[in-house]
């Protein structure tokens, strides 16, 4: 092959590549300028604070839509978080074992499994047997999406510790149990919030386990029990809907939910970062 | 590791713990099952004909699904052949070109675009994707309608839409598992290529088929991603159960089905329909993930240096 060919190919190449990165980023700039200028116009105090006018009235907002978000969110967390991170503790501290390979490979199944399934299976199980969709179902799909995130996380993170912590407690007669609930997780902490605010963001976003779970609600409801109205549900609903003034809403639903993922993922960023040079400081 | 004497504060330590995870695992199997048992009176009803016929008529009780297997199919593999170019561009930049201080800011915005919930992608879709799809509809000349491909009405909602909104929220996907894998190829690997005098394409070419496996496992797992997409592609795609290659048409998936029925299916066999197209949605994506993992995994534990994640090598041995 000549030279001439062979350096024109790679030039070729690498053009091609950097072309890739700008090819993805376009998507990028164009949803997040829509979102931005469609939502912004539409976002003001009442759509924060009011309830969804009656149909065929304009104005109004997703007070509930917000609040009810939170719920379920908040329940989702406070299912996974435990689950995620026991099992996470297991898989760390007894990393050469089955049960540890098994269970991280059951995570990313799980990680894996679309989302609406998981919508199906939580309806099968907290909506079927009590013949009512309710917050607590769509917190159960959330909090089981929640879980291999939030498992991942705490394994990898509790393997970055330095084992001679582990073995000084460890030393000093600490059981094992101790050593690790008072040493290991401790210096591991903020690297799992950190993973727990991005699990967080992410199920905060999720639309599909919520239609049949958590339904909709058009009044304000705090009641666990009931269907709630969540903020990813309400935007998909308005979007759908021939109205344009739902149409504005939805884009102001948008607006507050990437504003939402943008300020965790950054949060998240911003800690990991500063983590990573601790890290290397010691 | 350290060896410490099995104390009965040590059986329960392990054991406590050791139960959550087995619940983890517990947990996987009890989707599977949940959803069969939830689905018997359609499976028993149609058996295999369910995925061999095409009418889907919930009023007269018709259920035929393979439409919806069609449309999930066709849609992702559409969106892969868009994306893995795009991802495999974009991992090869970020781990072989870019310079140190572009690398960061660049995983950032890839992370980014994974994190934009799939509503927002397909309210995107709606309002501002298919107008556009729809004037480029509009605009294509009459012999290339003639081709099966291009024809049908331009309505701009349709597979073309689905599939050009799955490809976007793939990119990311397959691009940092792709990073990944590039990153766990040993360094030699450039330099022995560098030093015969190789061109950077040739020395990315080798660093890429070193890493073959595991990029066709991050491909992959974007299509298991695609497979299982629901609310961008419920919103685009049109909703019309019928098989056609063409990408005007409107079609419909499984996941999309679900999302639009579940709540108004009345009677218990369409519900029961319906989570028979959820089990075996679950079952293709779980077959589909548990492959990528394993290509992912095989080329990990090809022994690189511990480069990338020292904790995602050491699971794959």
């Amino acid at each position: 092959m000549r030279d001439w060919y062979r350096r024109g190919l790679s030039h070729l190449i690498v053009g091609l590549c950097g072309l890739a990165v700008v090819l993805a980023l376009v998507p990028l700039v164009l949803i997040l300028f829509y979102v931005l200028t469609r939502g912004i116009t539409s976002l003001n105090w009442a759509f924060l604070t009011r309830m969804p006018a009656p149909v065929g009235e304009p104005g109004g907002g997703m007070a509930n839509a917000i609040l009810g978000s939170l719920i379920v969110s908040g329940l989702g967390a406070v299912f996974a978080i435990p689950i995620g991170i026991i099992s996470g503790i297991y898989a760390a501290e007894y990393a050469g074992t089955r049960l540890a390979s098994s269970v991280r490979f059951a995570a990313d199944t799980l990680n894996g499994v679309p989302s609406i399934v998981i919508g199906v299976f939580a309806y099968g199980l907290a909506v079927l047997p009590f013949r009512q969709f309710s917050a607590l179902a769509g917190g159960l799909a959330l909090g089981i999406m929640m879980v291999p995130l939030i498992m991942r996380t705490t394994e990898e993170l509790l393997r970055l510790v330095p084992t001679s912590l582990k073995e000084g407690a460890l030393a000093l007669g600490a059981t094992r149990a101790r050593a690790v609930f008072t040493v290991v997780l401790p210096a591991a902490l903020p690297g799992i919030m950190t993973g727990i605010l991005l699990a967080l963001a992410r199920i905060a976003g999720e639309t599909a386990p919520l239609l049949f779970t958590a339904l909709n609600n058009r009044y304000f409801s705090t009641d666990i029990r009931q269907p709630i109205s969540t903020l990813t549900v309400q935007v998909f609903t308005y979007a759908v809907a021939p109205n344009e003034d739902w149409h504005r809403q939805a884009w102001a639903g948008a607006l507050v939910l990437v504003a939402i993922v943008l300020t965790c993922s950054l949060l998240a960023r911003v800690a990991t970062a500063r983590m990573e040079r601790l890290h290397r400081g010691s | 590791m350290i060896k410490t004497k099995a104390r009965p504060d040590e059986v329960l330590f392990r054991g406590l713990t050791g139960a959550f995870a087995v619940l983890v695992i517990v947990g996987v199997g009890a989707i599977g099952f949940e959803l069969f048992r939830q689905s018997q009176l359609s499976i028993k009803e149609f058996g295999w004909q369910f995925w061999q016929t095409d009418t889907w008529d919930p009023v007269a009780g018709q259920f035929g699904a393979r439409p919806f297997i069609w449309g999930t199919l066709y849609s992702a593999i559409l969106a892969l052949i868009i994306s893995s170019p795009v991802a495999l561009g974009i991992a090869i930049f970020i781990s072989e070109l870019c310079p140190d201080w572009m690398r960061w800011p660049l995983v950032f915005l890839t992370e980014l675009l994974a994190a934009i919930p799939s509503i927002v992608y397909g309210l995107w879709g709606i309002f501002v994707l298919v107008p556009v799809v729809r004037q480029l509809e509009v605009a294509t000349p009459d012999w290339l309608r003639s081709v099966p491909l291009f024809s049908g009405p331009p309505l701009g909602v349709g597979m073309l839409s689905a599939a050009l909104v799955l490809a976007i929220m793939v990119v990311p996907f397959s691009a940092s598992v792709a990073r990944e894998v590039l990153k766990a190829v040993p360094q030699a690997q450039r330099e022995g290529a560098y030093a015969l005098g190789a061109t950077r394409w040739e020395a990315i070419r080798m660093a890429l088929f070193y890493a073959r496996t595991g990029i066709v496992g991050a491909i992959m797992l974007g299509f298991g991603r695609a497979l299982g997409e629901t609310m961008a592609v419920t919103m685009v795609i049109g909703n019309n159960p019928q098989i056609s290659w063409s990408l005007y048409k409107p079609q419909y998936t499984m996941a999309a089905v679900i999302a639009n029925e579940f709540t108004e299916a009345t009677d218990d066999l369409h519900l029961h329909a319906l989570i028979e197209i959820g089990l075996v949605l679950f079952i293709i994506t779980l077959i589909v993930n548990v492959i990528s993992r394993l290509f992912i995994w095989s080329m990990a534990a090809q022994r690189g240096p511990r480069a990338a994640r020292p904790a995602t090598l050491k699971a794959a041995a």
